[in-house]
């Protein structure tokens, strides 16, 4: 169906796709696993078109094609699915449907004729979505619908999917599975990208693995499994499980009692919510994101406005709830933000000066009168980027010029050197690649036996069971239940996830 | 005070309002496609200074209005090019042509009529004073129309809310921008033509006198839609209109200073500007110009 052949992509300096071959049959659905940077996001980019390849053939049933842009692609029967969503969220499902190829004639959309193919569609498929809801009101699976239907709709034959899981619940993920095979009974072919082994082996019939930028394998997935494919990913062997001593949690260190955030800025809120967080433990949050995890943080970090928060905040039997974020920050609660764009660093500033942020304003960072030490500051972020193994190890570089994986080891390196009491982390390690992952996971636990408390949010529920001591479900702004995380199952987290569940807010 | 409200001064604010509303509908479709044009003002003069000149030689207003718009959409061409084809900043771009549109007509006027300020009278017979106003009332529904019921209106507002969703959809950014800009300069040329050979009767240097800046600000005010932005205009040019009448005024045996008089609709720009760009949601992608590989 598609072939890829001799592939090569440079972006400046890097070379993302270094002579890929990759070939896809019809009726299957092929997955392409790689860590993040592998390259395997270009390599499907230039499949639809959306960037040009420096050199290489792109061969679809059996003929070399151009494909310059994603109009070409949409011609030649391949539609793509993004990893962020590309729909218009001011408008509506329908307008984004037929965007670009829109039925009627030029001086006129024809509406009905197009909600007709939509819904007929839509039941074809079972992809369930109101034609007339405006984006921005649907949750992320609704629009993972929309943006299927968008490919359907244009009578794309073949589907390419990036990272498609990301935002959705193990449920969802099911159903969403249920539709891939469905395509593929229809004799539709799919290629999916992912870094999710379990999901590989659960949906895939072949694998193609990346590394740097280069295939480095093809398997047929009833003949591999995650430890070899976690191997050709990396290169290496690599640790899929975190291993973790027992917690010996010590007195309470964060103590809330019924924080409310109101909703407002497109948040959903957070109402009632009461836990506590002992020193040498680890709590989890798990939930779909949305459900008030980024208010529970911003609010323990001192984010949310005053105004929206009510309920009291305890870190070591003080009440903080009114104190500013840079006071919290000086009594010891460190912050890594779940978007480490917005909130973790200034991407076009050197390393050494993202590692000082927060800490600017005082020694060491400023030594004499109102000057900053800068060698020291250099010295210091050195020392910080070697112990935190952030790569390139240059600390004059920007921010922007790090990967995913190396920029959050440097948020977590200077969040770590202010040798916290509490510590709230969101999404460690989203975008961050399997090799960087079992890093910040060891770090994790090493701080945690050092005795600080750790609040971790994380929308990987693989992430959050395995990682924490005891797990909180958050829903709708509530917590709706306290798991186990070595006994409950994944099916019952995910139930409790979605509101449903025995265990309702007592 | 009654003498100063009647039939008169409505009309008067119709006609001052028309040149408004095309510069604005000109902004609208530019911007709606996510490119800032600040160039209405300049896109303005050059309207103005062709018409004036084109119907003196012509003999012909119609010859002089469709020679305004195709000025109007050369000019906007020099602004599509440096935006969407160089990445420049629009908002500099912009500016750069305002600035060279206060200096080439008069340069222009120099060579071709010896005077270095304005062209020469365009007689009675073939000034145009209400055929603006007409289109710039037809405008309205019609950019209506095509805003909201044509693939070109859709793929016009994705293009401006979100250029990557647009071309993955397969849309063509580029072109759509191009296509949106060149529109601008066509409408704001007309709202040009009709200051010079509708209100008046020949140009005169700077006599757009900021009203594309005004137009701007109504656009704004109007949230980027037509029928709002019309009311805008209608409101701004009410306003000027009122100022117009109350020059020359007594209040309370006192006359009112005439600088004082003409300020009135500048100050009401910027109370609208200062109150409303907060609340008034601009489309996303405007003035980001759309790289494809980054």
């Amino acid at each position: 169906m598609l072939e890829l052949r001799a592939i090569t992509k440079r972006f400046g300096e890097v070379l993302a796709n270094d002579h890929i071959d990759i070939r896809v049959e019809p009726g299957t659905i092929h997955a392409i696993v790689g860590e993040n940077g592998a390259g395997k996001s270009t390599a499907m980019r230039i499949a639809y078109g959306f960037y040009t390849a420096d050199s290489g053939e792109i061969v679809v049933d059996g003929e070399p094609r151009q494909i310059q842009t994603p109009h070409d692609a949409i011609r030649l029967g391949i539609g793509m699915v993004h990893q962020h969503f590309m729909l218009v969220d001011t408008m509506t499902v329908a307008e984004n449907i037929v965007l670009g190829a829109e039925p009627g004639s030029a001086a006129a959309i024809d509406l009905t004729k197009a909600l007709g193919e939509i819904r007929a569609l839509s039941n074809e498929f079972r992809l369930s979505v109101d034609p007339n809801a405006v984006i921005h009101d649907l949750s992320v699976g609704q629009q993972q619908r929309v943006e299927l239907l968008k490919a359907l709709y244009r009578r794309a034959r073949l589907l390419i999917l990036d990272e498609p899981t990301a935002v959705l619940t193990p449920q969802e993920v099911e159903e969403f599975f249920a539709i891939l095979r469905r395509m593929r009974e229809q004799g539709k072919t799919v290629i999916i990208i992912t870094h999710k082994l379990s999901e590989v082996l659960a949906i895939s019939d072949d694998v193609t693995v990346m590394r740097d930028g280069r295939v480095v394998g093809r398997v047929k997935t009833k003949e591999t499994n995650a430890a070899e494919l976690a191997r050709m990913m990396v290169g290496r062997d690599v640790l899929l499980r975190v291993e973790k001593p027992d917690a010996r949690p010590g007195e309470t260190v964060l103590s809330v009692q019924r924080l409310s955030v109101t909703a407002g800025g497109g948040e959903r809120g957070l109402r009632d919510v009461s836990f506590q967080v002992r020193a040498g433990e680890i709590v989890g949050v798990a939930g779909v994101e949305g459900n008030g995890q980024t208010e529970l943080i911003e609010a323990l970090a001192g984010l949310v406005p005053a105004a929206r928060v009510s309920g009291e905040i305890r870190f070591r039997e003080r009440d903080v709830t009114r104190t500013s974020a840079r006071e919290r920050y000086e009594l010891g609660i460190a912050h890594v933000p779940e978007d480490r764009h917005r909130r973790g660093l200034l991407l076009d500033f050197d390393l050494s000066e993202n590692s000082i942020l927060g800490l600017h304003y005082r020694r060491p960072a400023v030594s004499a009168g109102p000057l900053l030490d800068l060698s020291g500051i250099r010295a210091r972020a050195l020392e910080m980027i070697q112990d935190f193994d952030v790569r390139p190890a240059n600390p004059d570089l920007p921010a922007r010029a790090l990967s995913g994986g190396n920029q959050q080891k440097l948020i977590i390196g200077r969040e770590f050197g202010l040798g916290p009491k509490l510590l709230l982390i969101s999404q460690p390690t989203r975008g961050v690649d399997i090799g960087a992952i079992e890093f910040i996971h060891r770090k994790l636990v090493e701080l945690r036996d050092e005795g600080c408390a750790i609040l971790l949010v994380s929308a990987e529920l693989e992430e959050v069971t395995s990682l924490a001591d005891r797990l909180l479900v958050i829903y709708h702004g509530r917590l709706v239940g306290e798991v186990d995380p070595r006994q409950a199952t994944q099916e019952e987290i995910g139930l409790l996830m979605t509101g449903g569940g025995k265990a309702n807010a007592e | 005070m009654s003498d100063i409200f009647n039939v008169g001064l409505l009309l008067s604010a119709l006609r001052l309002a028309t040149p408004l509303l095309l510069a604005a509908l000109g902004g609208l479709f530019s911007e709606r496609a996510g490119v800032i044009n600040i160039a209405l003002e300049g896109l303005m003069l050059a309207g103005a200074f062709t018409a004036a000149s084109v119907t003196w030689y012509a003999g012909s207003p119609w010859v002089g209005l469709v020679s305004a718009v195709l000025a109007g959409a050369l000019i906007a061409a020099v602004h599509a090019v440096a935006c969407i084809r160089y990445r420049a900043d629009q908002v500099v771009s912009g500016t750069a042509i305002n600035i060279l549109l206060t200096g080439v007509p008069a340069l222009l006027s120099g060579a071709f009529f010896l005077s270095s300020g304005s062209t020469p009278q365009v007689p009675q017979e073939n000034l145009i004073p209400w055929t603006p106003i007409v289109i710039a009332g037809l405008l309205v529904p019609l950019t209506y129309y095509v805003l909201y019921y044509t693939p070109f209106g859709l793929r016009l507002r994705a293009v401006g809310e979100n250029p990557e969703a647009a071309d993955a959809a397969g849309v063509s950014v580029n072109l759509m921008r191009y296509a949106a800009v060149l529109i601008s300069g066509a409408l704001a040329g007309i709202g040009g033509a009709y200051l010079s050979i509708g209100q008046s009767s020949l140009f005169t240097r700077n006599m757009s006198a900021g009203r594309g800046f005004i137009a701007l600000a109504a656009l704004i005010f109007g949230k980027w839609r037509p029928v709002q932005t019309m009311l805008a205009c209608l409101l701004f040019g009410f306003t000027e209109a009122v100022a117009i009448q109350l020059q020359g005024v007594r209040f309370g045996g006192e006359e009112i200073p005439t600088q004082f008089v003409q300020i009135i609709p500048y100050v009401l720009t910027i109370v609208v500007l200062a109150g409303f760009i907060g609340t008034s949601r601009a489309p996303r992608a405007l003035g980001i110009p759309y790289q494809k590989e980054k």
